[in-house]
């Protein structure tokens, strides 16, 4: 048994989904946060499903050629029941997307979920008045809290055995008639479109582009029949067909929602007000430079505070170890590799790395992000893309990957593709634990803020160029801003555990091993091979000693890893004693800039394409040369 | 008749015709801004930014080159009217 959940961004699907399979989904506080589907097993009244969260869908219809994740998952039907997330507190336009949920005519049940936020906003609505309009059941759900979701499962259960299919809605007479006209050429054509006939009449008339395509090229005789719908249509209502079918439904969708629900007089809370200043045409700058230098502060000092200690007792721990074997044994080389690898994850990661996915995830569930794309849109114009483009700039501050595959809010292809490879360049975590280790350590926080503003005044000049270089239309930003939120604890916590369970799992292992190897190396004497081979990189160019070397290439696998061998490869985690502060800050400002992880590249390739990869890699690597090496000089000269 | 961008904060506008093409129009579409639909300009960004609308209990930031395409009607006397025919919908905040 399958259930899947549908709706429409920032519903609550994700927040639903992690209440009933744990938190495996990233939940945020925008538009759009999740990107493709996550499938997770439940257990429901002793029953084993699998609920599926899809990415939110505004509508069904795709003005894109290629449809989205969520709309192909929908129309494909490999499930059996679709729960459909409806966000009460803006209920008429959710139940646009409901009408088309409707027209796929298969077991369907409404969460009507966050009452608590209509009801702030003065709205109740009839949850049997709903259900008579729809014809399916709906449950009333406050997601956040876990209210209702037993119920709604419990419904969901019954319902998949014995509801039967949706019923469709009707649309205005002129319409309906269009409609019909197509539906029988469909019928008569025979193609198999795997949708019911009304759905893709509709979608026909609507020149939904993925769709023409598909149907349109298995039968191009059906085009006429199309064509002379759709003309009849608009000339009875003067728009374009695709405008005539969605106010229709748009007019449904309201007269349903006047029809079931009061509205009060909204109450204006401390969010309004806060929002006033958020995104007020002074305060909004303001603000935003507060909050994002306090977000560095707090990382900076919690995670020196926790890192000292913890290095000291990691020493100690090497000392006791490998002091008790004998010095250039193999035994001790090995031992050695594998505390320096749990000590650089331990010591010097985990400290920096908590706080920022923490402060990351407080600026995710607040609300934040969006108002961030709001305020810098006139500054992302400058370098030619747009206020959406933020997002994935921001994410990227957390990890490149996400960041990358969530380049998918964006509408056009250029803008995909700009945003794509600055994000590659945005410092992730693991390349801000290099920053806070090396740089804010032994060099002081201004330092290291000095080298986010350096990455920032790159990226914007990166922007410009690729803005001017590349054609392409970048259509401007529509984003729907969400009201402001209290993150909860808990889902704050979870959120960060996911993260981190990622780095504990796949990193570390990796750190030790990793370690280890470079141990072995070491031991052979294999590891000057490559450092030699680097060094007119690193030596030469960098004045970096060319120990290094090697943990550029370690680097590679994991951003972490460079900092963790460099203390192998130093054979001591006070690394300034092995390398002075202008080593530390060039070697530093070369790990920031230079090739993504394996990981990026791979979901880059993905997303981009190869040859756009390939381009990228080469152009990190090229811009961390230049900006170390400059770097270099500046810095003498600086201090 | 104005264009969206043009319209003052905390004014009433109704949308009167979406310029520009079939992929803007839908997505202005998806997110509840129909042709007839009344919007309140909630906020507009300094140096050319967005302007924030509400519309239907939703905010939305709409880019001004798209909010350039979008044609509105603007009338002070006709605001009491929406308050009637959609109760507690586009009131000013």
């Amino acid at each position: 048994m399958k259930f899947v959940l549908a709706g429409q961004p920032n519903s609550g699907k994700s927040t639903i989904f992690n209440a009933v399979a744990g938190y495996r989904s990233a939940t945020a506080n925008f538009p759009g946060s999740s990107v493709s589907y996550t499938v997770s097993r439940a257990l429901i009244q002793g029953r084993e499903v699998d609920v599926v969260d899809l990415p939110g869908v505004y509508s069904l219809t795709s003005s894109d050629t290629v449809a989205g994740e969520g709309e192909s998952y929908l129309l494909d039907g490999g499930y059996d029941l679709i729960i459909d997330v409806v966000d009460a507190s803006r209920l008429g336009r959710s139940l646009e997307l409901t009408l088309q949920l409707l027209e796929l005519q298969r077991p369907m049940i409404v969460a009507l979920n966050m009452v608590d936020e209509a009801e702030r906003r003065g709205i109740s609505v009839d949850v049997s008045g709903l259900e008579r309009e729809l014809g399916v059941p709906v449950v009333a759900t406050i997601a956040r809290r876990g209210k209702g979701l037993r119920e709604l499962f419990r419904t969901a259960l019954r319902h998949a055995h014995v509801g039967g299919p949706a019923p469709a809605r009707r649309l205005d007479r002129e319409v309906e008639h269009a409609l019909a006209t197509v539906s029988s050429a469909l019928q008569e054509s025979g193609v198999k479109t795997g949708v019911p006939l009304r759905f893709a009449a509709t979608k026909l008339i609507e020149d939904d582009r993925h769709f023409h395509g598909i149907v349109l090229g298995w039968y191009p005789g059906l085009e006429a029949a199309v064509a002379v719908a759709v003309s009849d249509l608009e000339r009875a209502h003067g728009w374009s067909a695709d405008q005539i079918v969605s106010g229709g439904r748009h007019a449904v969708a309201h007269s349903i929602e006047e029809q079931v629900s009061v509205h009060g007089s909204p109450s204006v809370g401390w969010r309004e007000w806060l929002d006033r200043l958020l995104l007020g045409p002074w305060t909004g700058g303001l603000l935003m430079v507060a909050i994002l230098t306090t977000l560095f502060w707090g990382v900076f000092g919690v995670g020196r505070r926790i890192e000292g200690p913890l290095v000291q007792l990691f020493e100690h721990v090497n000392a006791a170890v490998v002091g008790r074997l004998e010095p250039g044994s193999l035994l001790a080389t090995v031992a050695d590799g594998i505390v320096m690898g749990l000590a650089g994850g331990v010591a010097i990661v985990l400290p920096y790395l908590i706080p920022f996915l923490l402060g990351l995830a407080i600026l995710e569930d607040t609300g934040y992000l969006p108002r961030l794309a709001y305020i810098l849109d006139s500054l992302m114009h400058r370098i030619g893309l747009h206020g959406k483009s933020v997002l994935p700039l921001i994410l990227g501050y957390g990890c490149s990957v996400p960041a990358i595959m969530s380049t998918r809010i964006l509408e056009s292809k250029r803008d995909r593709r700009i945003t794509g490879a600055l994000a590659a360049f945005i410092p992730c975590s693991a390349r801000s634990v290099v920053i806070f280790g090396l740089v804010a350590a032994y060099l002081g926080p201004l330092w290291a803020l000095l080298v986010y503003l350096l990455n920032l005044g790159v990226v914007v000049v990166l922007g410009n160029i690729l803005g001017r270089r590349m054609r392409g239309s970048s259509p401007g930003l529509i984003l729907e801003i969400p009201e402001l939120s209290v993150p909860h604890p808990r889902t704050l916590a979870a959120k960060t555990w996911l993260t981190m369970r990622e780095f504990i799992t796949i990193a570390w292992p990796l750190l030790v091993a990793s370690s280890v190897v470079l141990g072995l190396l070491e031991w052979f004497h294999a590891h000057d091979g490559i450092n030699a081979m680097l060094s007119p990189l690193t030596v030469t160019v960098l004045g970096l000693p060319a120990a290094v070397g090697m943990t550029l290439v370690f680097g590679v696998l994991r951003k972490e890893l460079t900092l963790v061998m460099l203390v192998q490869a130093l054979g001591t985690t006070d690394v300034g004693s092995a390398m002075t502060v202008a080593q530390l800050m060039t070697f530093t400002l070369f790990v920031v800039f230079y090739v993504p992880c394996i990981a990026t590249l791979a979901v880059m390739a993905r997303e981009m394409g190869w040859r756009d990869t390939a381009w990228v890699a080469g152009l990190t690597t090229v811009v961390a040369t230049a900006i170390a090496f400059a770097g270099r000089f500046a810095f003498a000269i600086a201090t | 008749m104005m264009t969206l961008d043009a319209v003052g904060v905390r004014r009433q506008a109704r949308v009167i015709m979406i310029d520009g093409g079939h992929g803007v129009r839908s997505h202005l579409n998806t997110l509840g801004i129909h042709v007839g639909d009344w919007l309140t300009v909630v906020e507009r960004a300094p140096f050319h930014g967005p302007v924030l609308v509400e519309v239907n209990g939703t905010r939305i930031a709409i880019g001004r080159g798209i909010a350039s395409k979008v044609r509105v009607d603007v009338d002070g006397t006709v605001t009491s009217l929406v308050d009637t025919a959609n109760p507690g919908r586009a009131a000013p905040r």
